[in-house]
């Protein structure tokens, strides 16, 4: 280095760069981007708050055993509509249920139809947008108009359609069956949404250069989507699922209260917020306890994402 | 200089000493775009080459495809828009163009890499500097994770970025512009490509960041022996650090020579418009000479000589015939049809 004034600028750096060794000590480990996501997440208390709330809510779907020794079906009618007490902590529907039993073993329905369906829909959804915004042409207008055919469906119209032809009326389906039936028919009615989501993604992170860098450096087209383009296109994706699990719990109590959806003797939220919600005036209890039991997961849920997107960003470490 | 281009036979001759292929060699490239707009003749029949060990600037104001033509070469045009009409790009003499696409990926980075102006937006915000030059290592050479690593600083350390090792572990965006364009050079050299495009590389830095990232390319490719394909506008950087230099025209090369001639004697009027657009210090105080006019729309690019409209040495056959690319002088290229008039004999 003959040039005086590179040598300046590089002791200069030298300064800069000691200083940031003070701050990159607590990083000791090696970065990588889920790795240094994971350390991120560590740090939120929201992250501790949601993670619990979903443990507890997963728990509760597990080994509803753990948190009460009535089954779902215990009934008494002696106690219909009592509220609140010491052996029932959530009171006693119209019907003589114990709220908090039925709640504690809704939550596994509940959960299975939030996670289940926000999963598929999500990963078609994620999959066919970053095919349509990374192809584009020919490919895009195709699989964007397929899209257009399942989101022009009304959503509830098109559910009825769904699971009345799969069950008739009168029929008896297994408990099984429906819950399937319910997922996979909010899955194909929703996937566009998150189909538009990562398309416009794609086509944002497909026009910046490290995309043509990546190629440039002779990265193949499987690579820069998932490697290169994916970690980038996501986080809007994110956001939306965790926003979509809390929708699709309400859609399953919509679907439960049109009588086409989960049904008895299989229990779920939505079904317990249909029982409750025409007693709403004189026992609210009925209504307020599920109904704040899905309030609080959809909560957990929204924080997780909001954490997790945030932790998938450097640049807001 | 091993060939040179004849532009009247429209081949390549053998020069001073026996021919072999030079290293990379672009023939008659046109591309045009075609939108919803129209059609932008982007190329017109660019040819250039380079050899091994050696530094050719193209030179050129925005829109007269440099970059396009950098693309073509690195084979990441979008098309569409782009349509690449007819030429070739010989690497070794392999035509590139009409090379099977996995062999085109083989090229890419291993044989011709290149860097870009921003190298903010050319590094993934997502990923640590390390890690995006280890991957190269370890998906394109089999590297495991420990070796790729040790590579990858090596690589930082070559272009002088201090520290690292540490460095290693920074995301893009704690890095300083000169060190991002750095880093992005370290990416790009990572596989030892025989031939480095370098677009713009100095554009977005100040003016000594940019001295020192000069002063970094060079050294490299002196040591490596590589070839060096420099795209810029800015004269300065060309007198500095070129061998020989294409001036580029609304998708045209209109002259190529060494840097000590066309300096001196520029053989196309444009070119001699250039040098004198540039602030000298024994002219102070005297008004900068610029060049009139705008640079044509490639939509609708003029008859005859495209700079005729700007030209001040403009004639009637100007606006009528288009002037061949030929050899007016050893080693001297224009496209102009005064070429000979301008490059005083002897």
């Amino acid at each position: 280095m003959s040039d005086p004034q590179a040598l300046d600028t590089f002791s200069g750096a030298d300064a800069a760069d000691l200083a940031t060794t003070e701050t990159g000590e607590r990083q000791r480990k090696p970065r990588s981007l889920w790795g240094d996501a994971w350390i991120q997440l560590r740090r939120k208390p929201m992250f501790y708050i949601s993670g619990v709330i979903i443990v507890v809510v997963a728990l509760m779907a597990a080994v509803p055993d753990l948190f009460t020794s009535r089954p779902a079906d215990f009934n008494n009618l002696d106690f219909a509509s009592q509220p609140p007490s010491a052996s029932a902590w959530f009171g006693y529907s119209f019907q003589g249920y114990d709220i908090w039993a039925r709640a504690v073993h809704g939550a596994r329905a509940t959960l299975l139809v939030g996670i289940f369906a926000t999963l598929i829909t999500v990963l078609i959804g994620s999959l066919m947008g970053i095919i349509a915004g990374f192809y584009g042409r020919f490919v895009d207008a195709f699989l964007s108009r397929f899209g257009d055919i399942f989101a022009g469906l009304p959503f509830v119209l098109g559910a009825i359609v769904i699971l009345t032809t799969f069950n008739p009326p009168g029929s008896e389906p297994s408990g099984t069956a429906i819950l399937v039936q319910v997922i996979l028919s909010i899955s194909v009615l929703s996937w566009p949404v998150s189909m538009r989501i990562m398309r416009s993604a794609t086509i944002v992170a497909k026009q910046l250069d490290y995309v043509k860098a990546a190629r440039a450096l002779g990265a193949s087209t499987r690579r820069i989507i998932f490697r290169h383009m994916l970690p980038n296109t996501v986080a809007p994706v994110l956001v939306y699922a965790t926003i979509a699990l809390g929708a699709f719990i309400a859609v399953e109590a919509t679907l439960a209260y049109l009588g086409i959806g989960v049904r008895p003797p299989v229990v779920s939220w939505g079904v317990m917020i249909n029982d409750g919600k025409d007693y709403v005036q004189n026992s609210p209890h009925e209504l307020l306890f599920p109904a704040g039991l899905v309030t609080i997961t959809v909560l957990a849920f929204v924080m997780l994402g909001d954490a997790v997107r945030d932790a998938l960003d450097p640049k807001s470490r | 200089m091993s060939t040179v281009y004849d532009g009247e036979r429209g081949e390549f001759v053998a020069g001073e000493e026996q021919a072999t292929a030079p290293l990379l060699e672009v023939e008659d490239l046109r591309v045009e775009f075609r939108t919803n707009d129209g059609v932008a003749k982007v190329l017109n029949g660019v040819s250039y080459h380079v050899n091994a060990g050696e530094t050719l600037a193209v030179l050129g104001e925005s829109g007269s495809g440099k970059s396009v033509t950098a693309q073509t070469v690195m084979g990441i045009l979008d098309t569409p828009p782009a349509v690449v009409l007819g030429g070739h790009v010989r690497f070794h003499g392999e035509d590139l163009l009409a090379a099977r696409p996995t062999r085109r990926m083989e090229v890419r980075g291993a044989g011709i890499a290149m860097i870009f102006q921003d190298a903010l937006s050319a590094l993934n915000p997502v990923f640590t500097v390390g890690f995006q030059i280890a991957e190269q290592l370890r998906v394109r050479r089999g590297l495991t994770k420990a070796e790729a690593r040790k590579g990858a600083i090596d690589l930082l350390d070559l272009v002088r970025i201090p520290h690292a090792g540490q460095r290693f572990r920074s995301y893009p965006h704690e890095f300083s512009g000169g060190m991002r364009q750095r880093a992005m050079i370290a990416m790009s050299l990572a596989l030892d490509p025989e031939l480095l495009i370098a677009d713009e590389p100095t554009t977005a830095l100040d003016v000594t960041v940019q001295a020192q990232i000069m002063d970094l390319l060079r050294d490299i490719q002196r040591e490596r022996d590589m070839g060096l394909i420099l795209i810029t506008h800015d004269l300065g950087v060309v007198a500095e650090v070129a061998d020989r230099i294409a001036v580029m025209y609304a998708g045209r090369i209109v002259e190529q020579a060494d840097v000590y001639s066309l300096f001196r004697t520029p053989a196309h009027p444009y070119t001699e418009a250039l040098l004198q657009s540039l602030p000298r210090l024994d002219l102070k105080g005297q008004e900068l000479k610029a060049i009139k006019g705008l640079p044509p729309s490639l939509a609708h690019i003029p008859s005859g000589c495209p700079f005729h409209p700007r030209c001040p040495r403009v004639a009637a056959r100007c606006s009528q015939e288009v002037p061949a690319y030929r050899r007016v002088a050893d080693g001297r290229f224009s496209a102009c049809h005064f070429a000979e008039e301008l490059i005083p004999r002897g």
